[in-house]
């Protein structure tokens, strides 16, 4: 395209189509043969041998690796566990990053804090409307028996009167590293829970 | 900062206004017979150079022998303060009178001491439980709530 010095920067509407024309041109003049699609590491995978395992060990596995905790923070714990949340301890890494506000779509229920009698009926509510599977931390001295409102007229004396409670972490409030520790300890505790049930005795070997 | 007034001088213009209604007076208290407690809380209201406009809070103690209310009045305007107690020497059926009719912001509370302490405040236009459920047996705060 010549353009005078004079006029550099300055383009008319046709000097650009031209230009926009030459622009095509130039592509389809680089494009006349198909690139092949990407499908090498296909092979690859046949290579790689072939894994044996249990349906118990998948499923399982599925389970304990994307444990979403729902939102049940009534004290002071909390900031222990939203530490345990945050970049520093992380517990992303555990899969279970995602908080959620609904119970329906969370797995995981870790009571930090305080319980009194009048919140107690709504936790009892948000932990029956979480599906199957669902599992409980008990977090802190207060989760466990009431801690030092034990005695108080207020306060539920540990959450395992009102649900069932899987991992229990003491401390007033635990620190992070604990937390993570129970998060670990229950998901050792999934790994083991038999989800297939038995053979009817009939087809059993040697029966 | 609100400056506390002293008992004795607010109990002798009291004394002066209404005979025989004070118990006792100390540095800073004024301690009010229970019956005449609604006009010795409107004469520190409604006077002039005194005007308690602001009812800071209710509280009660509870002594064994006998229930002490503590009331601590403010006033905006002149920026002083002070504390008036009454007692109830029954146990089993302790009452003082309402101050819901003076002040609004004393409805709420005595219906937390009445909750909390079992104390009936007679003249409150709604006297029932604030933060425990209703059928919650006894008091807990009395000390003698759970031996
Ligand atoms: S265990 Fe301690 S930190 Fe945790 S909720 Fe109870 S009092 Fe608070």
């Amino acid at each position: 395209m010549e353009v005078g010095e004079e006029r550099r920067y300055i383009y008319s509407a046709e000097e650009i189509d031209r230009y926009e024309g030459q622009l095509i041109e130039d592509l389809k003049a680089r494009s006349t043969e198909p690139i092949p699609d990407p499908d090498t590491w296909l092979e690859e995978e046949g290579k790689r041998h072939i894994m044996l395992t249990t349906v118990d060990t998948v499923i399982n596995w599925a389970k304990r690796s994307s444990i979403w905790p729902v939102i049940c923070f009534p004290a002071c714990c909390a900031f222990e566990f939203i530490a345990a949340e945050g970049p520093r301890f992380d517990l992303s890494r555990f899969g279970m990053e995602i908080l959620r506000a609904s119970p329906r779509q969370a797995d995981l229920m870790i009571t930090a804090g305080t319980l009194t009698w009048k919140m107690a009926p709504n936790v009892h509510r948000i932990y029956n409307q979480m599906p199957e599977p669902k599992w409980v931390i008990a977090m802190g001295a207060c989760a466990i028996s009431g801690g030092i409102f034990r005695s108080s007229y207020a306060v539920v004396p540990g959450y395992n009167r009102i649900i069932p409670v899987d991992v229990y972490v003491p401390g007033c409030p635990p620190r992070p590293e604990a937390l993570i520790y129970a998060v670990q300890m229950l998901q050792k505790k999934i790994a083991r829970e038999k989800v297939v049930p038995d053979l009817p005795e009939f087809l059993q070997k040697g029966k | 900062m609100t400056v506390a007034l002293s008992g004795k001088d607010i109990a002798a213009r009291v004394e002066e206004k209404l005979p025989g209604s004070l118990e006792d007076s100390g540095d800073d208290y004024l301690l009010v017979k229970a019956d005449s407690l609604v006009a010795v809380a409107e004469f520190l209201k409604n006077t002039e150079s005194l005007n308690f406009d602001y009812f800071n809070f209710v509280t009660a103690v509870d002594y064994y022998s006998y229930f002490e209310v503590v009331y601590r009045l403010e006033s905006v305007e002149h920026n002083h303060s002070i504390v008036i107690k009454t007692r109830c020497y029954d146990r089993d059926n302790p009452a003082v009178p309402s101050l819901a009719g003076l002040w609004q912001g004393a409805n709420f509370q005595e219906r937390e001491v009445y909750d909390l302490m079992g104390i009936k405040f007679e003249g409150h236009p709604n006297l029932k439980r604030m933060f425990l459920w209703d059928g919650f047996e006894g008091h807990p705060l009395r000390k003698d709530w759970n031996k």
